[in-house]
């Protein structure tokens, strides 16, 4: 990828750090960095699309230690599951076989998987060797007949952030629109049904099947969810749905802007963790999809779904209610959960901005209000010391936090990628409070703290051998 | 405070419970040279010896007085004798155990009368010991039967020397049955580990750990606590006391021997390996060793990593008295509700365990329990695996018997590092146990076709 593309795809208007003096995403510092690379990135952002065959096309450092490394969940195919990568080897690069290389392994991926389609990714290796995966992926398409789809996104060009926009490029350039979405199998008399999507929805650990029900219900037809859970079909129609809500706010802003660009397809952003947002994101649809009926229907479902979110939640909320909860998580979820937290009456006594826009601090900002304490640096020792400065009870955070806490004998709550358990919906926000309640309460915290009486002192006398 | 409930059904459905006269002969199983010898119908120790070879793979010393019609009916005194004269000849022991069955102590045989005639009748065998219990299958369970056959061998063989000079080095263990030879192997070591010399009464971890011997077969126990040894334990600086059940048997062997003991009622879990820990300091007047600051560390650490696959968790268990105890204390601890707890017999511990009910039956009380109450991970014997597959929950093996995995009794659950192999363990099937939410397939999903 050239630089100008590079810095064309930094360049996110939508974006609201580039409405301020520095422009686009901070440089990582040499060792003091945490996190992934634009290969990480966009494969994490595409590798929901279940009946794809997803190649890495790179040496065995790429794909050998992270495949099938997510908790992203299909209800139906699985190819998506199965690891593939050229494992380009030395001779492959002396020799310049990496093409022939990747182009053989589109051949034997579509023999053996027959998948609805192909995707390409780059590494670094092969980017520096100048492979041309573009015109390898047009090749093996003309010649197989199954869709190829190349995505540029080598480690070195720049962080995860920028992958997931690599991957949105290469969703909106080669995929969407590509295909007009079926007539609908299913409608509800009386009912005029919507089509949207979503962007930026995972379906981690199956928890968009908790909401999925839901839109059922009210007559919206998720054209796709992109990509979690969904098929490489779906993601062809994305340029019919009316109305887009964009989950994951900054990786996928690009989409949703392209869509509204193109197609003329209003977007906002949501979150369907914890209880008020999982409303207000429904609210949201009726609002973009201007259907005064729909919004009676929204309301009533919202009416219903909330009490028996707090019948469940009151005996979880007695145990919870004053917790002092810490959050380290990037992005948009610095907002989603704490607003999730404070559903369950725990007090957020400061959240971590590293992946956060401009937009998502605001947002913060409202849910915390002004002197809301945000952490943007990613080092694991000083968020630890963050902890114990703000009296925290427990950290909930993404898993590369999870083993700096537990050493610090923290409970800690798991809300990233690769976790099974789903936390979206209003059901997900009783899990996730139960899960917070045994992580908090958990007798073990008590008997990894104690210190046993031979640690400290020296040996005591021996007893008296008496009758 | 946890209640005691009895069902009241006639009928007993796949039973926990394994008889008083088979745990007797296990604890015989542990003293080097030895033959249990059950006195009751050759039945009984048919079907005993099975069951211990299945669970130990290994050949079992086991033999039988045979009790018949007649003998039954007009007395089988002469048959103890010449059961205890053939073994004599035959295979030469240094010890046979004597154990009663239901059979000989409703007939009313008088053992300790019996064995007397056996001496006058055979002084050439005077060297053996023999050493009677009382053991009837209508009372109890295994454990029980084993507490009763140590409290014997304490009785018969350790001389009674309360004010002897003690070996400063030398401690005595009594252990229960709950614990494994796997366990009895990493409690020696424990032991050794502050200079102090240990001798397990009985000693499991010598004889049932299996290993090969340079003879092959041999019809006596493969090793254990020697003769010499149980009689050397009048002189040790102290007793070291593993589970409630062995209250009896250390109370004789303090009675007689002066020898102050410490309690403990498991050596799983944090706490108790630290007090335990803390005692064979004390006992031994020398700092804890290092390596114990690096396997604290260890299990602790596990518990941390693990905790998220035991909060909430909901546990049942079922075996005997110590090893329930133990293990509802265990998995308490690590944040998991023990939502069903079934002993084979009564026992005065139960009624303190911080669950709300303790249930004494049998693995069909089990089975309704813990599928009531839902129980993610089930915890007994291999008699579990068909109460697993028909309620969906998974099996921890322990207890006995265990006939369907390998090295059950070798793996200890003891101390630190036994404890943190017993998380990994648990943790392990709790997390091929956990449900991910169902797929939901949406009424408008496009390309249907390829879901």
């Amino acid at each position: 990828m050239k630089p100008e593309d590079i810095a064309a795809l930094l360049n996110e208007p939508a974006c609201a750090h580039n409405k301020e003096s520095k422009s686009g995403c901070a440089k990582p510092a040499p060792g003091a960095t945490q996190g992934g690379c634009c290969f990480d990135g966009a494969r994490n952002a595409l590798l929901p699309i279940a009946d794809v065959a997803h190649i890495v096309h790179g040496p065995i450092g790429c794909a050998g230690s992270s495949w099938d490394n997510r908790g992203t969940r299909s209800s139906g195919p699985d190819i998506f599951r199965t690891g593939m990568t050229t494992d380009l080897t030395d001779m492959d690069v002396i020799m310049g076989h990496g093409e022939k290389r990747l182009y053989q392994s589109i051949k034997q991926a579509v023999e053996t998987y027959k998948p609805a389609a192909v995707f390409v990714y780059n590494t670094c290796v092969p980017a520096l060797q100048g492979d041309d995966i573009e015109a390898v992926a047009k090749r093996a398409q003309q010649k197989f007949g199954v869709a190829v789809i190349p995505v540029d996104c080598a480690g070195f060009y720049g962080n995860k952030n920028l992958g997931n926009r690599v991957a949105g490029d290469a969703a909106t350039r080669y995929i969407i629109g590509t295909r007009e979405p079926e007539a609908p199998a299913y409608e509800i008399p009386g009912v005029t049904r919507h089509d949207v999507n979503l962007v930026g929805e995972w379906n981690v650990g199956g928890e968009f099947w908790n909401v999925s029900p839901l839109f059922d219900e009210l007559g919206l037809r998720v054209l796709c969810s992109f990509s979690g859970d969904s098929r490489f079909a779906e993601v062809q129609t994305m340029h019919r749905a009316q109305a887009n809500m964009v989950v994951c706010s900054k990786a996928m802003l690009a989409v949703a802007r392209k869509l509204e660009q193109d197609y003329q397809i209003p977007w906002f952003e949501g979150s369907f963790y914890g209880m008020r947002d999982t409303s207000e994101a429904f609210r949201n649809f009726a609002r973009l999809l201007n259907d005064p009926d729909l919004t009676e229907r929204v309301e009533k479902l919202i009416a219903r779904e909330e009490a028996r979110v707090e019948a469940a939640l009151a005996p979880l909320r007695d145990k919870l209610r004053g917790k002092r909860v810490l959050i380290f998580t990037g992005g948009y979820k610095s907002w989603s959960v704490v607003s999730a937290m404070q559903d369950l009456g725990m007090i957020v006594v400061a959240t971590g901005t590293e992946k956060s826009t401009e937009e998502d601090k605001a947002r913060i900002r409202e849910l915390m209000g002004d002197d809301a304490r945000m952490i943007s640096d990613n080092d694991q020792l000083a968020l630890i010391d963050v902890f114990h400065d703000t009296k925290a009870e427990i950290l909930i955070a993404g898993d590369r936090y999870i083993y700096p806490t537990l050493k610090s004998r923290i409970p800690f709550l798991d809300i990233d990628h690769v976790r099974r358990i789903g936390y979206a919906g209003y059901d997900g926000l009783i899990e996730l409070a139960r899960n917070l309640d045994h992580a908090a309460h958990s007798p073990v915290w008590a008997q990894v703290r104690s210190e046993p009486a031979w640690a400290t002192a020296g040996a005591r006398p021996r007893p008296r051998a008496v009758a | 405070m946890a209640e005691i409930l009895t069902p009241t059904k006639a009928l007993s459905v796949n039973p926990l419970k394994a008889s008083q006269p088979i745990g007797a002969s296990l604890a015989f199983l542990g003293i080097a040279e030895c033959m249990p010898l059950e006195h009751g119908a050759r039945g009984c120790t048919s079907f005993n010896k099975l069951y211990f070879m299945r669970h130990f793979n290994e050949p079992i010393a086991l033999q039988t007085t045979a009790m018949d019609q007649t003998t039954t009916v007009l007395g089988a005194d002469d048959n103890v004798v010449e059961a205890l004269a053939t073994i004599c000849a035959k295979n030469a022991p240094k010890v046979i155990g004597l154990v009663t069955t239901g059979l000989s102590e409703m007939q009313g045989a008088d053992v300790p009368r019996t064995v007397q005639e056996f001496r006058k009748k055979h002084p050439e065998f005077a060297h053996v010991a023999v050493v009677p219990v009382s053991a009837s299958d209508t009372l109890g369970c295994l454990e029980t039967g084993f507490a009763a056959a140590v409290e014997a061998i304490v009785r018969a063989m350790v001389p009674h020397r309360p004010t002897s000079r003690k070996h400063p080095r030398q401690v005595n263990v009594l252990a229960s049955s709950a614990l494994s030879p796997g366990d009895l192997e990493e409690l020696r070591a424990w032991i050794e580990a502050f200079g102090l010399t240990p001798i397990l009464l009985p000693d499991l971890g010598g004889s049932l750990d299996g290993h090969l011997i340079e003879q092959g077969f041999s019809t006596l126990t493969y090793g254990g606590v020697s003769r010499e040894e149980i009689e050397g334990m009048a002189d040790s600086a102290a007793t070291l006391v593993i589970g409630r059940s062995m209250a009896r048997a250390a109370d004789a062997l303090q009675a007689q021997t002066g020898t102050p003991d410490f309690r403990f009622d498991q050596l799983i879990g944090l706490p108790a390996c630290d007090a335990f820990t803390q005692i064979l300091s004390d006992i031994s007047g020398r700092p804890v060793p290092e390596i114990f600051g690096r396997k604290r560390a260890q299990l602790t650490d596990a518990m941390v990593d693990c905790q998220f696959q035991f909060g909430g968790a909901k546990v049942g268990i079922a075996a005997d008295s110590d090893l329930l105890a133990a293990l509802v204390d265990f998995f308490h601890g690590m944040g998991a509700h023990v939502v069903a707890a079934v002993a084979s017999a009564r026992a005065a511990r139960l009624a303190e365990l911080p669950i709300e009910d303790v249930v004494v039956g049998d693995l069909e009380d089990f089975e309704i329990l813990t599928r009531a109450r839902e129980a993610d991970l089930i915890v007994t014997n291999s008699h579990g695996a068909e109460v697993a597959r028909r309620t969906g929950a998974v099996l921890l093996r322990a207890g006995f018997p265990i006939y369907d995995s390998y090295g059950a009794h070798a793996d200890p659950w003891i101390g630190y590092g036994g404890t943190r192999r017993l998380i990994f363990a648990a943790a392990n099937l709790l997390a091929s146990h956990y449900q991910e939410l169902r797929p939901y397939v949406s009424k408008y999903k496009q390309a249907a076709q390829t879901c």
